[in-house]
């Protein structure tokens, strides 16, 4: 009795073990399908982000009485930041403490490094008057007296007991001794400078009011040496004529082609690519919003093709020469405002006093009057950022290599003397991308207008990727139209024969033999259509246009012939085998149209449709085109939407099909007015599916089309579809990147549409199953 | 004529014609993959073509054809062919001319109408290379150790060389890559002993000694291989080609000759197959545009198998919780509507989930924990054919779960409700009355899934798959099974070869012969899942009597 009590409630144990394990395993399905969502969202979302920019490390900075920041920077992994002054000196301030392990020990806002940065010695007791930074580390000093100097802090890692160390220094690549930027040596107001190994140009306006470019040629290569010791170069000096009054800012592109030159609200661009001579190229005056406003800052955008002028009324405009009619011209293409809300109301100045801009990225941010800073990113319009950091006007400010962050020297706000170093680490990793970027028109750099543009990847280094979705989500909707175009009449039709004209015994075959298809991997079908169907449709091109015509005409006489035999055929040929008898006379109905097709070509084409459309027409012809995917993936479609349809008509209810027959209706009519009718849900459903399945197919539309990401309807071109896109530049994306993102959104928008696609086909199935139940 | 309209006859045509044309395509499309791919096979006849073109020069040209068409002569009209006046087709043949050292491309177009002589002269001979493609052409005289020879001892010398073939194979396969593996093998556990401050010189003395034995092997097997390369290279063979030049042939670069003129039907027949076996069971070679596919086989199977492992439990449980635990409320819906989406999420999403999920974030999480010696080179956290396999189960789970219910919902509930009364506990009448009458269904599923993940590539290309894996998933080093490793698969081969391919001409008979053996495979078990589901049906049916 005992060993029976113990061993029933083992059994139970068992049983509820069961039970649980078992409702954990269907529950973990649903779980998947969430799961896939929520991964899916996981990844998209922070390219919806907005910045955000939060302070991290905050030193305070010994300086002499009489001494001031002029520049700031800091190194990539910011660990360690520099400080430039105003008696020449640099200081280099740890960020980060020492590893507990490390043979050197420090804490943040230790001194890792302080030197004079004139070291010869006709420099000494000189006053910085301009610190000009240029696009890479270099950097130029120049002084009261007229005096310059080129240097270059640097940063390397060094590795012991397993930890790292940065360590700074300051290379002079041009050597230690002043440069001769003006021939007769005067002062220089501004300054503006870029080099590349071979080449440096300096565009300065001097306090006697000359214009001045000085180039310096290298014999070998600027960056041979370190300590610039050894470089020799070749010195070419220019004045360049100004127009009127006095310059307030220079800026010179990166690439040394260009030098822009503000004089007040007017911006004068110079062509420096000629040596013998620089010409004034280009005028900008700004349209200003009223009276009053005037251009107060500029600067030049990564990648050397736009400028950001920047006005008193807190507005910035970007500018980029455009191919015109009237050869290329600077355009306004579009503007910011960095007034913000609670500016828009303010009474303080909103004045851009400067605009700084990242290294590698089309980010830039702006420093109002009123101490407030904005972030936007040109391509986007993106208003990422706006706030205020520290006091209103810093004396010093720079981004962040990695522009993962932010350095700002100022006034402490308590107590006005002591100056902070102040680190703000600053989230801003995908600003390019905005939900209206993906979707709307944008205007690119060197384009001649706005436009929908899908262009991930290039060989240059400053390339900036192009990520709108419209072309791919275009591609997706022309692929799957066209093979819904192709698949839904024919797998209807076949559908509605099957579940209600055919005996049991012919459908019990040719169901299974037209799902068939189903199972049939789509990299065939891409193959097939890709190196068969393309290639033959090329050169048979009319044949596939009479065959839209010959089929249905052919199927016509044929029936048409039937009716008119002699009553005893038709006894030994029923109407039942019609489909049997068909497919002879659709064989010699394509046999034809292929037959013909030459003879066609030869009389209305000129001997070659392809030419013909090319040449003569106008209609540019892909040989991977919009037809060879229709046909293609609408054969991949045709069984989902058969299979479906036919279950849909075969289970209307065959008493309401018997009550039409018998009240006196025909076959057809009871099949229009009564059956199709009723399964009308049904069917619709199973177009939904059909669908579905089109818009995800992947390796037909990667194997036959080209790829090619255009927004053109037409049936002889191309397309690149969501899911080919995917498959074609996922492998090459760089994990976390923006790119990598916006293929996760790709694929999250083809999860949510065929979710929807399948839901509702799901619903409406159901319902309609009820319904037969109830009738 | 009005009344056949009102009958509604022709609508009744129309539509028997929607079921003609989806039946023509089906068995249109499987009847040329079929022709095609087994033409790959078939050994054809060589030509030798005397030709004399548009200015009078003379030439030959030696090879196979290839495809024939029909052009209008208005395309040709640039070349100011003598023509009788009325006539507008013209034919072109396409020539397999292989000897890619002579001339740069395999494939060249002769116009029928150049042609002045064709013969198919007996001792032509196709050769079979090891690289460069086939050598088209006649055997001028066979050399064995700088001797001349009779050619009666060729087939003779072919099999002398095949065997030291198959040593030199054995040795850098098996041999010389366990030495490599265990090699590195050692450099990781040095790593791993020196990233957890644990390698003491004992150790290390311990590692360098095993190196040293290891290099001390490594030095006797290459010099094996040398003097199998030796032998190997000992013979050549001289061609005379098409235009009359000679080329010496080494045996070392010989897989076949043939003397395609020569056969007789049931040699054909034999040829034939042979050469359908080798193609199952040999490596590709030419950046996989000749030779054989066993690796993609193999990986698929493997793949493909893992992925049973992983997706049948899951979705057989799943089944039965919604047929036979389930309430009929909202929830089971729900789950309803998640099996139907699953079922219809585009395959290539599965692909970007798994390559996220799986690869980077579950497969970079084992990294760092378990495999943190290698780093940065990742183990699992690169694509690898187990994640293939996760996310095909994930793709293929609906497959089963749908199969299999559709069986448990065909056993009359008369048969549960017995064994309950008899006191039986739910589990209990699971696991003895119902899950072995709806085996079969549960079989029908699993072979559909397989089915589908067989023929899927989208996903995969993303997870795991190559075009070329130096090794298979499963050898004979520790711990055997490698499910790091990526791996080749039948369905990427067509994708591959057929458009990534440098000479995409060359490798499609290939992709055809690819083609028609995945699409068999895929149809057989199509047919074999149908077939089981059908017996099942009548059975059940048998049972409600």
């Amino acid at each position: 009795m005992a060993t029976l009590v113990s061993s029933n409630r083992s059994r139970g144990v068992k049983n509820s073990l069961a039970k649980w394990l078992i409702t954990l395993g269907g529950i973990s399905v649903l779980f998947t399908l969430v799961l896939i969502f929520l991964y899916l969202l996981y990844v998209v979302k922070p390219i919806f982000e907005s910045a955000q920019i939060e302070p991290k490390v905050s030193i305070t900075l010994d300086l002499k009485a009489n001494d001031k920041v002029l520049s700031t920077g800091v190194d990539e992994l910011q660990e360690v930041a520099y400080q430039i002054t105003e008696t020449g000196n640099i200081d280099f301030y740890h960020l980060k403490a020492s590893a507990p392990k490390a043979d050197n020990q420090f804490s943040v806002g230790d001194n890792a490094l302080s030197m004079s940065l004139f070291a010869s010695d006709d420099l000494n007791q000189e006053r910085v008057t301009n610190v000009v930074n240029s696009f890479s580390a270099n950097k130029i000093l120049h002084t009261a007296k007229g005096n310059t100097v080129l240097i270059q802090p640097s940063f390397y890692a060094k590795y012991a007991n397993d930890t790292r160390e940065i360590i700074p220094q300051v290379n002079y690549p041009l050597g230690k001794d002043s440069l001769i930027i003006d021939e007769q040596q005067a002062p220089l107001s501004n300054l503006a400078f870029a080099m590349d190994d071979e080449k440096i140009v300096f565009v300065g306006f001097t306090q006697d009011k000359r214009l001045i470019k000085t180039s310096f040629i290298a014999e070998d290569d600027f960056s041979s040496s370190s300590d610039g010791e050894d470089v020799e170069y070749e010195t070419i000096f220019q004045q360049i004529e100004l127009l009127e009054g006095k310059v307030d800012e220079i800026k010179v592109t990166p690439d040394l082609s260009l030098a822009f030159i503000r004089v007040a609200s007017t911006v004068y661009v110079y062509s420096l690519s000629d040596d013998d001579e620089v010409n004034l190229k280009a005028t900008i005056k700004p349209t200003l919003d009223n009276n009053g406003t005037y251009l107060t800052s500029m600067a030049l955008l990564s990648g050397s093709s736009s400028v950001l002028l920047g006005d008193s009324n807190g507005q910035i405009s970007q500018w980029f020469e455009v191919a015109t009619e009237a050869g290329r011209k600077f355009k306004q293409i579009r503007s910011f405002d960095a007034r913000g809300i609670e500016g828009r109301n303010s009474q303080t100045s909103n004045a851009i006093t400067t605009i700084y801009t990242e290294q590698y990225r089309k980010s830039f941010y702006t420093m109002t009057d009123n101490g407030m800073v904005n972030v936007f990113y040109t391509t986007s319009s993106a208003h990422l950022w706006q706030g205020k950091l520290g006091s209103a006007q810093p004396e010093a400010f720079a981004i962040a290599p990695r522009a993962n962050g932010l350095i700002i020297v100022d006034n402490d706000s308590i107590d006005g003397k002591k100056t902070n170093l102040q680190v703000f680490s600053v989230h801003n990793e995908h600003p390019e991308v905005t939900w209206q970027a993906l979707w709307q028109e944008v205007w690119y750099e060197g384009y001649p207008e706005p436009d929908y543009i899908w262009q991930s990847t290039s060989g240059s280094d400053d390339f900036e990727g192009k990520f709108s979705l419209v072309p791919i989500s275009f591609g997706t909707i022309k692929a799957a139209l066209y093979a819904m175009l192709f698949a839904v009449p024919i797998a209807l039709t076949a559908a509605i024969y099957t579940a209600y004209f055919m005996t049991p015994v012919m459908r019990k075959k040719v169901k299974p033999t037209i799902e068939l298809m189903e199972a049939l991997p789509t990299v065939i079908l891409g193959f097939l259509a890709g190196l068969w169907l393309a290639p033959l449709m090329e050169e048979y091109l009319p044949a596939i246009f009479l065959l839209f015509i010959f089929l249905p005409i052919s199927t016509l006489i044929t029936a048409f012939a039937w009716y008119n035999l002699p009553n005893h055929w038709k006894d030994k040929l029923p109407e039942t085998l019609a489909p049997l008898l068909l497919i002879p006379v659709m064989v010699l109905a394509i046999y034809a149209a292929f037959a013909l097709s030459g003879v066609l070509e030869l009389a209305f084409f000129n001997g070659d449709m392809r030419q013909y459309l090319t040449n003569d027409l106008g209609i540019d012809f892909d040989q991977r085109n919009a037809l060879v995917v229709g046909i293609a993936m609408g054969f991949a479609v045709i069984p989902t939407i058969f299979s479906m349809a036919e279950d849909a008509i075969f289970s209307v209810p065959s008493h309401l099909t018997s009550g039409s027959l018998a009240l006196g209706a025909t076959q057809w009519q009871t099949l229009i007015k009564v059956v199709l009718l009723t399964a009308s849900p049904g069917i619709f459903s199973a177009v939904m599916m059909g669908l579905g399945r089109a818009v995800g197919e992947t390796m037909i539309v990667l194997m036959a089309t080209g790829n090619t990401p255009i927004l053109d309807w037409s049936i002889f071109q191309g397309m690149r579809t969501l899911a080919a896109n995917i498959a074609v530049e996922m492998p090459e994306s760089e994990v976390g990147s923006s790119h990598y993102r916006i293929l996760f959104l790709a694929a999250f928008v083809l999860f949510i549409f065929t979710f929807i696609f399948n839901t509702a086909a799901e619903f409406v199935r159901q319902r309609l199953r009820e319904k037969y139940s109830s009738m | 004529m009005n009344k056949w309209f009102k009958s509604g006859s022709p609508w009744i045509w129309l539509s028997a014609g929607g079921v003609s044309l989806s039946l023509i395509s089906v068995l249109g499309l499987l009847w040329l993959i079929a022709s095609r791919g087994l033409s790959y096979f078939w050994p054809s006849e060589l030509y030798q073509f005397d030709l004399t073109d548009e200015h009078g020069t003379k030439s030959v040209v030696i090879g196979e054809i290839y495809d024939r068409e029909q052009i209008p002569v208005s395309q040709l009209a640039h070349l100011d062919l003598v023509l009788e006046p009325d006539q507008e087709i013209l034919e072109r043949l396409l020539i397999k001319t292989g000897n890619r050292e002579l001339v740069s491309l395999d494939f060249r177009w002769l116009l029928s109408h150049n042609i002045q002589k064709t013969q198919t002269p007996k001792d032509l001979v196709v050769v079979e290379r090891r690289t460069n493609g086939n050598f088209y052409g006649y055997i001028e005289t066979v050399v064995v150790d700088g001797k001349e020879v009779a050619l009666e001892k060729l087939p003779e010398l072919l099999s002398r060389v095949d065997n030291f073939q198959e040593q030199i194979n054995e040795l850098q396969k098996s041999d010389i890559g366990a030495i490599n593996y265990q090699l590195e093998r050692l450099r990781l556990k040095t790593r791993k002993y020196q990233l957890q401050n644990k390698l003491t010189p004992e150790l290390q003395a311990q590692i360098d000694s095993e190196i040293a034995t290891l290099n001390q092997e490594y030095a006797e097997l290459e010099q094996e291989l040398l003097g199998y390369r030796k032998e190997v290279s000992r013979d050549h063979i001289v061609m005379r080609a098409m235009d009359g030049q000679l080329v010496t042939i080494n045996f070392e670069y010989i897989l076949k000759v043939t003397f395609n003129n020569q056969l007789t039907l049931i040699e054909k027949i034999a040829l034939f197959f042979s050469q359908i076996a080798s193609f199952l069971i040999e490596d590709p070679r030419e950046a996989n545009t000749e030779g054989g596919v066993f690796p993609a086989i193999f990986g698929t199977v493997l793949m493909v198998l893992l992925m049973t492992v992983i997706v049948s439990p899951f979705g057989v449980i799943a089944a039965i919780y919604l047929h036979e635990y389930a309430g009929k409320n909202a929830f089971t819906k729900l789950l309803r509507i998640a099996v139907i989406n699953l079922a219809g999420v585009p395959s290539i999403v599965y692909g970007v989930f798994g390559l996220g999920f799986f690869v980077y974030m579950v497969g970079g999480s084992l990294d760092q924990l378990f495999y943190s010696e290698n780093l940065p080179s990742p183990t699992f956290g690169t694509p690898g054919v187990l994640w293939s396999a996760l996310t095909l189960a994930i793709l293929t789970l609906p497959v089963v779960i749908v199969s299999t219910e559709e069986g448990l919902s065909r056993i009359p509930s008369a048969m549960r409700h017995g064994s309950l009364a008899l006191g039986a506990t739910k589990a209990e009448t699971l696991w003895r009355i119902i899950l072995p009458i709806a085996s079969p269904a549960i079989m029908t599923g699993i072979i559909l899934a397989i089915a589908r993940a067989a023929g899927e590539v989208a996903p995969l290309m993303l997870v795991g798959v190559v075009k070329m894996a130096p090794n298979l998933p499963l050898d004979g080093n520790f711990p055997f099974l490698h499910l790091d490793r990526k791996f080749m698969h039948l369905g990427f081969h067509i994708y591959d070869v057929g458009f990534q391919s440098p000479n995409v001409e060359a490798a499609r008979p290939l992709v055809y012969a690819t083609a028609l053996l995945l699409v068999s495979i895929i149809v057989a078990l199509n047919m074999t899942a149908v077939s089981i589901r059908n017996k099942l049906r009548e059975r059940y049916k048998m049972l409600e009597h």
